[in-house]
């Protein structure tokens, strides 16, 4: 059957590639393999022109995926699912690209382009480590491209197709207007698409500017943590065990600054746009991102220990690997919908989760089958994999499942120790390798502790239990981090200080003595004057946060010292210390934005207006304000001025108006609010802040007021009134100036015969304001038409009901909750959140010279 | 044994207190009858708005207090007391997972809502459908021609 209106040809091109991306990354796979396997030259040399063929061909199958999806969404071609189910007529063309990766099959293609990118660069680069690693690059990319597949295989759907069409996705299904005779069993009708208008949408949420860049950062971030990990596995495999390391370096150092800037994107995205009140909420979404990165870093260090001193290869590999397991997990944990009842920003269930599993199922097993010392143990680790796959299928106990994952590693870990080589004798005390390593440790211990606690629903699952979060979960997360806090920030300061292998005291002190004299004072004044009372956990609590601001001004000064007392100040070489200078700022900026936190709208009861109730005790974090009632927030005097609707959507923006009474400051912050967006009943808000160099102001709506349930009840009271009479209401006094006629009107809208009254009024309200308000009565075509006028603030309407022949009038005034305008908000002082952004930036940028350094080296090196 | 040995041991020990820690001090999901029999204890309720009971939220008398009835899935009901805004989708959440203490004032004190509904940030696919139903209610629905 025909339908018109479809355009059939993109999603045509578009299945065509994903089918040729998954060929060509199967053969990719295959082809590397035997180029790794192969002891004989001529052959490995036509493996690796084959997969390099395939591979390229892989780049533009995703790349044409890529742009077409992107064409489908870009020209509002809604015959398609995934244009209608994201996108809409009205939005913006800037988040075309966000709606492109609010889906899972948009967001696994980001990941997939950026693969191909650093696939790229790896053949470019990769020298004798090109085959076994881009081996691993590419089955990555198959196993990807089974993502977006949605192909059936035995009856088992492989992944979700972004090509599918509407109406074959089951959304018209149960919509008996577009079928033929209006019956649902029925083919649809040539001419549905007619009904199908416009799209769903992009949920409002996620239409920020941070949400199109920040993605794209995020993602680059995970896919770049394969290449650490495909270098660890390509050195067990080539039994190469060390020679890895040095061209691995500069790719774990890229690894972890794009990383890092993508989740703290991600968090400048939280603090922007959502109402959490603040840039972290150790949300498990969060969590699962910052755990790779975290292992990452670990990492980092112990390769570097390796470079120096040949101390710790072993936990180099370890870490290697698992930060990009934890990212294949973060992936299962946040896209299979296990995290539903924990996370607020999980993606929904695609009905995916075997294939989630699968992912890390085959990285960890693919690892331990290929580090296998021979062939035999290579069969029986494969043998071993595959029955323990079946088993994992076929016994319903998902523990099953988690203990054939955990197998997996422990073979891993065995073959690492069995094979790689290490050094006997111990580190000394004293040298810097030594409490470089015990950083890393705390830093992979810290990620285990946090994946713990996020992984509470997988363990509910595996164990068949139901318990839920504690009370003070977030509270568990910041105590035990103020110590990593205060261990790390000491370490990142003095650890630089020490040299490899040995320090002598003598030469320890003397070059650190210094810089702990100035932060000793340095942090002993920002302690003082800092004004740090968080005592929301007690004061042991608060001792702890001092310590660990103390520490880390530490580490701020001590690393900035370091670039001149250890290094002359040559930047090239300074990379470790000026990134570990901006992760001072980082900690800085954390405990201090997090522990001078301050709410501005606290508030008690309500607002100042008698509604005949006892106003309650509690005090609230939420402030109502009336339209044009300046109220008391903090130093400032605020006002809710006015608001305004967009143009296109149902989007309102609020004016509230600041005013310091302490000094000359004034400005106005613009929040705004969905409001039964798309006909969910409710609202969404959007935050809006002021930044300043100190400190920022943040503020959301809150509340609203419900139309429906503000339906005007109360009735006029009439008075009848003569020029100069007063009339009282509950909270002061009006007196009517006098009655106006107003003469020569039009008579197109008039009519003959038409008149206009006008009676002004000076009010005077018992708070001291005076107003002047102006009801009119028009006589217009035989018609009495009153234009009543209103003082929201004071909950107040009049009426010009009737104007008497001799000039008295009848007025009519009403007193009514309903006439109020108002919003009620959150307002927050977030102070020096820059210190936190700029030591984020600092960090990644010393990372990348760090990067740029280890590149140069290895270049020389082969000279 | 290395002194690197012994950090690592005390370190790991360190981890897994933690996380033990952690395990005992967790809630449990509870019905209203089984909140209402441990008063004073933290747990998740899960329930429902009950849209047939009045909603009592001011935000001109107290943008801080919001008071309605939950309905569990066993039909039980208990007066919810939250000192907030009413939370975002309120309204058109399915579910809700009350984080709070059942009172002996005959009242669930509620520390944080999570609303469970499809939209946000989740493909929301009956909702969609409704909407793909409703743009079409101005057809007749039950004609029947042969």
């Amino acid at each position: 059957m025909d339908y018109i209106g479809e355009h059939l040809l993109p999603g045509q091109l578009g299945h065509f590639f994903i089918v040729l991306s998954l060929v060509a990354s199967l053969v990719a796979t295959f082809s590397y393999y035997k180029a790794t396997q192969s002891k004989i030259d001529t052959d490995a040399a036509y493996w690796k022109r084959l997969a390099r063929f395939s591979f390229i061909t892989e780049t533009i199958s995703v790349f044409a995926i890529f742009g077409i999806l992107f064409y489908i969404i870009q020209h509002h071609l809604f015959e398609y699912k995934y244009a209608w189910q994201h996108s809409s007529l009205s939005l913006e063309f800037k988040y075309m690209f966000a709606c492109f990766w609010e889906g899972q099959e948009g967001s696994f293609l980001l990941w997939s382009v950026w693969h191909c990118v650093l696939g790229l660069v790896l053949i470019k680069t990769g020298k004798s480590w090109e085959a076994p690693v881009m081996t691993v690059v590419s089955f990555a990319q198959l196993c990807i491209a089974t993502m977006i597949a949605g192909i059936y295989i035995f009856d088992q759907k492989m992944g979700s197709n972004p090509f599918i069409l509407l109406r074959d996705s089951g959304v018209l299904d149960n919509a008996p207007a577009l079928h033929l005779n209006f019956d649902v069993n029925q083919a649809l009708k040539p001419d549905y698409m007619s009904s199908i208008k416009d799209g769903n949408d992009l949920n409002p949420l996620l239409q920020n500017y941070w949400m199109v860049i920040h993605p794209p950062v995020l993602f680059l971030g995970f896919a770049s943590t394969i290449v650490p990990f495909a270098f660890a596995v390509a050195g067990l495999w080539t039994k190469k065990f060390s020679e890895w390391i040095k061209p691995a370096l500069p790719w774990t150092l890229f690894s972890a600054a794009v990383l890092g800037v993508g989740i703290m994107m991600g968090a400048a995205w939280a603090y922007e746009s959502l109402t959490f009140g603040g840039y972290w909420a150790w949300d498990p979404v969060e969590n699962a991102s910052l755990v790779p990165w975290l292992i990452l870093i670990a990492g980092i260090h112990t390769v570097l220990i390796y470079t120096h001193t040949g101390y710790s290869l072993r936990s180099a590999y370890l870490f290697c690997i698992l930060s990009f397991v934890f990212v294949l997990y973060s992936t299962f944990l946040t896209r299979s919908g296990i995290l539903g009842e924990t996370s607020v920003h999980a993606f929904t269930d695609l009905g995916m989760n075997v294939q989630l599993y699968l992912l890390l199922y085959l990285f960890i097993w693919g690892a331990a089958i290929v580090s296998a010392k021979d062939l035999n143990q290579k069969v029986t680790t494969f043998v071993v994999a595959a029955a323990l796959a079946v088993a994992a299928r076929y016994i319903p106990y998902p523990v099953v499942s988690f203990i054939a994952l955990i197998l997996g590693l422990v073979v891993v870990i065995y073959q690492v120790q069995k094979q790689v080589p290490t050094i006997i004798k111990e580190e000394s005390g004293s040298s810097r390798e030594f409490w470089m390593y015990i950083g890393s440790l705390i830093f992979f211990l810290s990620a285990m502790v946090i994946i713990g606690i996020t992984s509470l629903p997988v363990l509910n699952s595996i164990l068949n239990i139901k318990k839920a979060a504690p009370e003070n979960q977030e509270s568990l997360y910041n105590q035990i981090h103020i110590f990593v806090a205060i261990i790390i920030a000491v370490l990142t300061a003095v650890t630089q200080y020490l040299k490899y292998k040995e320090t002598s005291r003598r030469f320890f002190w003397k070059k650190l003595a210094f810089p702990t004299f100035i932060s000793m004072v340095a942090g002993a004044l920002v302690v003082y004057f800092g004004n740090i009372n968080y005592n929301k956990e007690g004061p042991a609590f608060l001792g702890a946060i001092w310590l660990a601001v103390a520490c880390s001004v530490y580490a701020v000064i001590a690393n900035v010292s370091y670039i001149w007392l250890g290094l002359k100040g040559k930047l090239k070489l300074s990379g470790g210390s000026i990134s570990h200078f901006g992760f001072g700022l980082v900690l800085l900026g954390i405990l201090l934005s997090s522990s001078k936190k301050e709410i501005l709208s606290y508030n008690i009861g309500g607002i100042p207006i008698d509604f005949g109730t006892e106003s309650k005790e509690k005090t609230g974090e939420n402030l109502t304000l009336v339209k044009g009632l300046p109220m008391k927030m903090g130093k400032f005097d605020v006002t809710y001025v006015s608001d305004s609707a967009h143009p296109k959507k149902q989007q309102w923006y609020y004016r509230i108006h600041f005013k310091s009474r302490t000094d000359n400051e004034e400005f106005t912050l613009l929040p705004n609010a969905f409001v039964n967006y798309k006909g969910n009943e409710g609202m969404m808000a959007n935050p809006d802040s002021r930044h300043y160099f100190t400190h920022d102001i943040f503020t959301y709506i809150s509340a609203l007021p419900n139309p429906e349930k503000n339906q005007d009840t109360t009735k006029f009271n009439t008075r009848t009134l003569k020029a100069g009479d007063t009339v009282f209401y509950s909270r002061g006094w009006m007196i009517l100036q006098n009655v106006v006629a107003k003469d020569s009107l039009p008579e197109k809208i008039f009519g003959p015969g038409g008149s206009l009254h006008e009676a002004p009024l000076k009010m005077f309200s018992k708070s001291g304001s005076i107003f002047t308000l102006t009801p009119r009565l028009a006589f217009s075509r035989g018609e009495f038409l009153a234009a009543p006028d209103t003082i929201p603030s004071e909950g107040l309407v009049v009426k010009l009901e009737k104007v008497n022949p001799d000039n008295s009038i009848e007025l009519g005034v009403k007193e009514s909750g309903a006439v109020l305008e108002y919003v009620t908000l959150k307002a927050y002082k977030f102070p020096f959140i820059n210190v936190l952004w700029a030591g984020i930036i600092i960090t990644a940028i010393g990372i990348l010279i760090s990067m740029v350094r280890r590149i140069q080296l290895n270049r020389s090196a082969k000279e | 044994m290395k002194k690197i040995h012994i950090v690592l041991l005390v370190f790991i020990a360190g981890a897994i207190a933690v996380l033990i820690s952690f395990l005992q001090t967790t809630a449990t999901y509870d019905t209203v009858q089984t909140a209402k029999d441990k008063p004073g204890k933290f747990v998740h309720l899960m329930a429902r708005w009950d849209k047939s009971q009045p909603m009592e939220y001011d935000a001109l008398k107290d943008p801080n207090y919001l008071s309605f009835i939950a309905t569990d899935t066993l039909g039980q009901s208990v007066k919810v007391i939250y000192r907030n805004p009413k939370p975002e989708n309120f309204e058109i959440s399915e579910k809700l997972v009350l984080k709070g203490k059942y009172t002996t004032d005959g009242y669930f004190e509620c520390k944080s809502i999570q609303t469970k509904c499809p939209s946000k940030y989740k493909d929301d696919m009956s909702a969609a459908q409704k909407k793909v139903q409703g743009a079409s209610e101005t057809y007749p629905t039950n004609t029947e021609t042969k």
